[in-house]
């Protein structure tokens, strides 16, 4: 599949990874091979066949409306790298 | 009545539709078992879901379904019975999964309809995309310390409607009727409780122009932060003049999302919000698609309250209200209720009229609502009662009616306690008006040539009882005796 370096250099920001300039040629090489393998699939025929929406045929697992969570911010903040009072801190962000 | 943007080269017309987001009134979020309620202190409502800890699995909250579902049927729309969840995926602090589970391809809810009311007695169909269920994020706090932003994930999970409406809007007179008569339904369904001051109803616009006539449509901008009713209709107002002026200099509109800013009246560009558009939706593999039973929905739909639309037309044809008076009434599912009580057995346009003029009027100098009015409807109902059977003048009613919305009394106890009953005896008022005439010469002089002086004698007849007197047996003796 063709897959330009523009793209890659897109996506890589979207999932806020940072890639190099110098690396960015091979990346595509790689990736476009990925989607080389990936699209086999398309020589299939599935015209006639619904999309699979789940592997299980059993009931959408629905929760009542009743507060059972919630209550324990130390536990939720524990991992926070940085915290002020019960709120979590990060680098600022303004619009 | 069309509503233009005059510019130098001719007339534009304004093409808007609204995106609009509600908060589900539940007790627990769309997918865990942390409580809703507005208020509480920073992450003290949050489970591990809304965290966004590793491993955690989504369980659709059953009532927001049926929340969902209940503001489809009352916008007269399509319910999908097989919808999809799927995650819009973005980067920002207060979203810990980097995605929003949100719905795209299949809407919990299709195509319906609203009609709004303009100002002029018209009305018109403003057409509904769609309707889907998604989650909040949280909260960001920009303003508490210097070099940071503070994160609290209360908001975090709690469901939203999000409802789309179609292009069909072209002044911001509509665009604020849609709005107005969007959260009238969505109070009288109880799926919302519509409080744009809280941010539980929040309205984003689509803007774009053309010239009067023309049935392209331009490029839009998406204008965000519309927190009140009055800013949607100045931030409508303003971008459409704002593109109107860019394409008559010969400049192209870009496609970008704008923010309005309230204090200096204007939108501008949020540069940052631009890339931000690929999100790149995927269903949610932690979530069945979700299939209703179409009993499931009719159950819903037979537990349907009266909507405004037809107590509006119930109200005009059992009580002979006015088209105005009518919708001035139901806008509020308390206020309809009120008049109603108030109204049972008996003259309804009177009663409409006081609800309207004096209770309206009172309420909003006090700034409180209908469920805070001191007054009950049976207490109205009972003062005009002693208006009709003669006890009270009108203006009479009028000064008990404000010390029952000061007291919260009974009409009957006001009027004895302080003697406010009119005096209908025509031998109690006639020495008052004997004086009267005697103390006034030169104004009985006046009257000889000019009869509407009438209105001074019966004034100060009135002034001398208290304000007690009946005004037209008052009248009678005056003129009786002048004659």
């Amino acid at each position: 599949m063709a897959l330009d370096k523009a793209t890659v250099a897109r996506i890589a920001h979207l999932a806020r990874i940072r890639v190099p300039e110098e690396e960015l040629e091979p990346l595509t090489r790689e990736l476009a091979r990925i989607l080389d393998w990936v699209e086999q699939l398309a020589e299939v025929d599935t015209a006639a066949v619904e999309p699979l929406r789940k592997v299980m045929d059993i009931p959408a697992h629905w929760r009542e409306d009743v507060v059972t969570d919630g209550g324990r911010p130390e536990a939720i903040l524990m991992n926070a790298p940085r915290r002020h009072d019960n709120f979590f801190v990060v680098p600022k962000v303004v619009e | 009545m069309s509503w233009v943007i005059e510019g130098e080269t001719g007339k534009w017309e304004l093409v808007c539709g609204l995106e609009v987001h509600a908060q589900v009134i539940s007790n627990s979020k769309l997918f865990s078992g942390a409580s809703t309620r507005f208020g509480a202190p920073p992450n003290s409502q949050v489970s591990p879901i809304d965290a966004g800890m590793p491993g955690m699995l989504p369980v659709l909250n059953r009532f927001c379904v049926e929340q969902a579902v209940r503001t489809g049927l009352g916008l007269r729309a399509q319910i999908n019975l097989f919808s999809v969840f799927e995650r819009k995926n973005y980067f920002y602090p207060d979203l810990p999964n980097g995605y929003q589970i949100s719905q795209y391809q299949h809407p919990i809810v299709g195509r319906g309809s609203l009609t709004i009311e303009l100002a002029d007695g018209t009305t018109k169909e403003i057409g509904i995309t769609r309707l889907h269920l998604e989650m909040d994020a949280g909260k960001s706090l920009h303003d508490q310390l210097p070099d940071a932003t503070l994160i609290d994930l209360n908001r975090s999970g709690v469901a939203l409607m999000e409802i789309v409406s179609e292009p069909d809007i072209r002044s911001p007179e509509e665009a604020v009727a849609y709005m107005r008569k969007l959260r009238s339904i969505l109070r009288y369904l109880g799926t919302c409780d519509g409080d744009m001051e809280k941010g539980n109803l929040r309205c984003d616009a689509n803007v774009s122009v053309r010239r009067l006539g023309s049935r392209d449509f331009g490029t839009r901008c998406e204008v965000k932060n519309l927190n009140s009713m009055r800013f949607i209709a100045r931030a409508i107002e303003y971008e459409a003049r704002r593109q109107v002026d860019i394409l008559e200099s010969g400049g192209v509109v870009e496609q970008e999302t704008r923010l309005f800013d309230s204090v200096r009246g204007v939108t501008r560009s949020m540069r940052t919000k631009e890339e931000a558009h690929d999100y790149r939706y995927f269903p949610d593999p932690d979530l069945l698609p979700l299939e209703l039973e179409p009993a499931f929905v009719e159950r819903i739909r037979a537990s349907l309250p009266e909507l405004p639309d037809e107590k509006k037309a119930r109200f005009m044809a059992e009580y002979g209200l006015s088209a105005y008076d009518a919708s001035v009434l139901v806008a509020e599912r308390a206020t309809a209720d009120w008049f109603e009580e108030a109204a049972r057995g008996r003259d309804a346009k009177q009663v409409a009229n006081w609800v309207i003029t004096e209770l309206f009027g009172a309420l909003n100098r006090t700034g409180r609502d209908i469920d805070a009015c001191p007054i009950r409807p049976a207490q109205l109902g009972r003062l005009l009662d002693l208006l009709n059977d003669g006890t009270l003048s009108g203006r009479l009613a009028k000064d008990v009616f404000q010390i029952m919305f000061e007291s919260g009394e009974d009409p009957e106890t006001i009027v004895e306690k302080r003697g406010l009953r009119q005096v209908t005896d025509t031998a109690s008022l006639e020495p008052v008006v004997e004086r009267v005439i005697a103390e006034n010469p030169a104004q009985v002089e006046k009257y000889r040539k000019n009869p509407k002086v009438i209105g001074w004698f019966v004034g100060q007849v009135m002034r001398a009882t208290g304000g007690r007197a009946n005004p037209q047996l008052v009248q009678e003796l005056l003129e009786r005796r002048l004659r």
